[in-house]
């Protein structure tokens, strides 16, 4: 049973770049905007150092962690091989404009 | 709709490489099939003497796991040999009588080991040196006979020679020259050589011509008699006097061959649906038998077979080293000299190391180094890039360590390091586990490596170690693209210069535009190249490009330095490290609003506030722009500080007003965006309290001016600043560092710190741009101001509508 939030308009993603999703608990969710405006959601917490996806740069369907380069997919979550490690993903979707996520 | 048809023919390394790289560009564009004679799948003929070595194991060196074959959709058929190409029928036909329809074909079947055409060389025990089954018969041998003669002294037959002596034979190298390696050795060097070879148990008989192999009782060769005579045993003969390039199943096809299948610059040979690649080739008269120049034109054979049509294959120079553990051995280009050169010679026999460098019209064209090949990648380098020497012509022998310090300890010599030797002190990688990567992973670039191994990844000093150790592990397969050649990153082809150029050319003013203009094969680039691009159209079109924030890295983008939790640190900026009470009070003041853990003063006079969360910066950067502080860039690709000493104002020795000289030139600078980061300083007096000989621009006042210093560096690389000029006013000073600082945002490739620029172009060649070109350098200075005119404090504009979201979190009130 998905519990969809809104938690803004699409336009408040910049394109290839991301915003940050605070939660009581749980961590933060980075969404990201890729340049063909498809939007994904994933753990803000890169899976070698726990460097804050979101602050990377967004390219193809990839995020670049800000801290040390890894390259994580965003529809996946997964580290671009030859790195090893996933980060959790969640759902997310636009309707109208505006941007659900269900955390 | 079908897929068109490639079949490649020889599954061996040129070849297959070709279909990766043509997978890398175009996947899924061929339906591929290929055929390989022998039952393996691609594995790296170049470490076949270290398996002969009993270094590695034949697992060890294969390059492409039948897996890979499978992942790709490729149909292999090994063990099957290709009789016949039907070009009207457009076939292929194998050995068991199976065909192949193709559309394009790739032919590369490589060489054949030269037998001598001599009474007795088909007996049993007379083999060739080219693959693993010729490996596996000679490790047989070895543990079943004693006397082993390789004939041919060249790369393969002592790698030969070395591996069976090795495994307990008793070795005897037959060569024809006056001394060994003749084709990449001079004398000298040739005969060092054979002593440290002869201290490890080979014999050597030189100038000696075989007559004929003798039979012995059991079948078996038995000895190897001499034109004068002499008989020596063998119970193994070894054939290594050369290769024949593989071409008998393309001429009978009536492909035009000469000495090699004849191919143009595209690869292409006179039947324009066939290509050929590697060893079976003849390009420019030319039949290569080392690796490196395989790879490179498979790259263009890949990019004529993917349709694009871009990349010609121009030749190779190529370097070579021996494979022979304990000995160390650099050959590469012209190494004998001759009519127009001269000659560098450095020669201590007893220490063991011998080198010689042949320069022509000030560019090195060649060397020779034995015993100490430390230097060997960077002579190479410097030799592929056509880099006017004459400026480090005085210390160019003693290597790159004379020309600048590269730190790591003293640790230059790849070859002597053990494998717990710690190369990359970032992430503390050892030069074992980076050996261990390069044979089981097959690398053969640094790029691969630091992927891999994440050597070399972070900071990037330990990049010529790296680069040595590749050498030293792959040998000849080891080749540097000329550095203006290299490829951005994976998405393109091209080089950060050629990039530039055309942005410059084609008036591009948008990433992309970029990207559809030279092909970009990735929607919207990668980490490395969208940085570089957006600060390439910005230098180049200051007035027609805007800002990409989404391709800054974050620091620019946050106008503050990330740390490794997350948070930021904040640094006001001083100008000419200068500050007020009132200042520090807001600093204070600040620092306590924010709860800033940890408060610091940096090497750069200012003071750092770390530990802020991104959502307090813009109210903390308010208060500061408050107290009338503005960002002090501590975190951008751009002018950072410039540092000052005390100077005339107070100082008792101080010559000139450094200070108020400091606080000009950092004014003036404010928000300039580079290619790398760019410090400043300015000292009174020679005593250089402010340490200005290891700054991008140094000042150095004197009483009758000052003197100007370029391209000094006090981080991964130790560089002292160069002495540019010596100037009189204080304009001078900014008109004389603003045009140098202009040409190297112009012309420094991005990440490139100026140290780096000045090294690749040379002091004479800005010489000639700042001091023996009045205007030029006055054009210079105005566009630099010109570029300057609008600068604006980050920290203000971060707090307009759109620019300030990024600062501000969503929050949700449910959990997960």
């Amino acid at each position: 049973m998905s519990n969809w939030q809104l938690i803004c308009k699409l336009d408040d993603i910049p394109q290839l770049g991301a915003r940050v999703v605070r939660r009581p608990s749980g961590g933060d969710i980075a969404v990201f905007r890729t340049s063909d405006d498809k939007v994904f959601a994933l753990h803000d917490k890169c899976p070698h150092k726990g460097g804050p996806l979101s602050q990377g740069i967004v390219h193809g369907r990839r995020v670049t962690c800000p801290l040390h380069g890894w390259n994580i997919g965003l529809d996946d979550g997964r580290a671009v091989a030859p790195d090893v490690g996933s980060c959790a993903g969640f759902k997310v979707k636009v309707e109208g404009g505006e941007v659900f996520l269900a955390p | 709709m079908s897929k068109p048809r490639l079949v490649l023919i020889g599954n061996g390394m040129a070849g297959v490489r070709t279909i990766e790289e043509l997978l890398k560009i175009k996947p899924g564009h061929y339906d591929i099939t290929i055929f390989g004679a022998e039952p393996h799948p691609n594995y790296n003929r170049i470490l076949l003497s270290p398996v002969l070595a009993g270094e590695m194991q034949v697992k060890d060196i294969v390059l492409n796991e039948l897996d890979w074959y499978r992942d790709n959709d490729i149909a292999l058929h090994t063990g099957k040999t290709v009789v016949k190409i039907d070009r009207a029928g457009r076939k292929v036909i194998s050995d068991d009588g199976g065909e192949e329809y193709y559309d394009r074909l790739l032919i590369a079947t490589g060489s054949t080991p030269f037998m001598l055409p001599i009474p007795g060389n088909d007996l049993p025990g007379v083999i060739g040196y080219r693959d693993i089954k010729d490996t596996d018969e000679m490790i047989d041998a070895a543990t079943r006979h004693r006397h082993a003669v390789v004939i041919g002294g060249g790369l393969l037959g002592l790698e030969a020679a070395n591996g069976l002596k090795l495994r307990g034979m008793d070795v005897t190298v037959v060569h024809l020259g006056p001394w060994l390696l003749e084709r990449q050795l001079d004398e000298v060097a040739g005969q060092m050589l054979q002593k440290s070879l002869e201290d490890k148990g080979l014999k050597f008989l030189l100038q000696k011509q075989t007559e004929m192999l003798v039979q012995g009782e059991s079948g078996r060769v038995a000895a190897v008699r001499f034109k004068d005579g002499m008989q020596v045993p063998a119970d193994l003969v070894v054939m290594a006097a050369g290769i024949r390039p593989n071409y008998a199943l393309a001429e009978k096809s009536g492909i035009y061959c000469n000495r090699g299948i004849v191919v143009n610059d595209t690869m292409q040979t006179y039947d324009p649906k066939i290509y050929a690649v590697g060893e079976c080739v003849s390009h420019r008269g030319i039949a290569y038998g080392l690796v490196a120049p395989l790879f490179e034109q498979a790259k263009v054979a890949a990019n004529h077979l993917a349709g694009y049509g871009i990349g010609r294959y121009t030749g190779s120079v190529t370097s070579t080293k021996l494979k022979v553990t304990g000995i160390d051995l650099f050959s590469a280009g012209d190494y004998m000299g001759g009519e127009g050169t001269e000659e560098i010679i450095l020669n201590d026999p007893c220490g063991g190391v011998y080198k010689k460098l042949v320069i022509k019209e000030n560019k090195l064209v060649g060397g020779v180094m034995y015993g100490d090949t430390a230097d060997g990648p960077w002579y190479f380098q410097l030799l592929k890039d056509g880099r006017d020497i004459h400026d480090i012509r005085d210390s160019l022998i003693f290597g790159q360590n004379l020309v600048g310090d590269v730190g790591h300890a003293g640790n230059n010599k790849a070859a002597a390091m053990a494998d717990s030797a710690e190369v990359c002190g970032c992430n503390g990688v050892t030069k074992g586990s980076i050996v261990r990567a390069i044979k089981e992973q097959g690398l053969f670039t640094l790029d691969e490596v630091k992927r891999h191994t994440k050597a070399a990844s972070s900071c990037g000093s330990c990049a010529g170690l790296v680069e040595q150790i590749l050498a030293s592990t792959i040998g000849g397969a080891y080749t540097p693209a000329a550095s203006d050649s290299k490829p951005m990153c994976a998405c393109t082809e091209h080089s950060h210069d050629k990039v530039r150029k055309l942005i410059v050319e084609e008036h591009l003013t948008t990433k992309e535009a970029v990207f559809s203009e030279l092909g970009w094969t990735t929607p919207n680039g990668c980490e490395k190249c969208r940085p570089a691009i957006n600060y390439y159209l910005i230098s180049s079109w200051p007035n027609d490009a805007s800002d990409d924030p989404q391709s800054r890295f974050i620091n620019e983008r946050a106008h503050a330095n990330i740390q490794k939790d997350g948070t930021y640190s904040v640094v006001p900026r001083m100008w000419g490290g200068l500050t007020t009470p009132s200042e520090l009070r807001a600093i204070a003041d600040a620092a306590e609003k924010y709860k800033v853990p940890t408060v610091k003063v940096t090497g750069g006079q200012r003071i750092d506030l770390l530990g802020v969360r991104k959502e307090d910066l813009p109210a903390m950067w308010a208060d500061l722009n408050a107290a009338g502080m503005v960002s002090g860039h501590a975190y951008g690709k751009s002018i950072r500080t410039v540092k000052t000493c005390v100077g005339a104002e107070h100082c008792r020795f101080g010559t000139q007003r450094s200070m108020d000289m400091g606080v000009k030139l950092e004014k003036m600078l404010f928000d300039m965006y580079s290619p790398h980061k760019v410090k400043l300083a300015v000292s009174g007096c020679p005593r250089n309290c402010a340490e200005a000989g290891i700054k991008d621009v140094g000042v150095i006042g004197v009483d009758s001016g000052y003197e100007l210093y370029i391209g000094g560096n006090g981080g991964i690389k130790t560089e002292v600043a160069q002495f540019l000029c010596k100037v009189r006013s204080d304009e001078e000073v900014m008109e004389y560092s603003g045009a140098f600082l202009q040409l190297y945002r112009e012309e420094g490739w991005y990440l490139e710190r100026t140290c780096h620029y000045l090294e690749r172009v040379g002091l004479d060649y800005v010489k000639g741009k700042i001091l023996e070109d009045d205007d030029g350098r006055r054009a210079l200075h105005a566009r630099l101001l010109d570029s300057l005119k609008d600068a604006r404090d980050p920290w203000a504009t971060s707090r307009e509508p759109g620019a300030i979201k990024q600062f501000i979190p969503i929050a949700v009130a449910v959990d997960a």
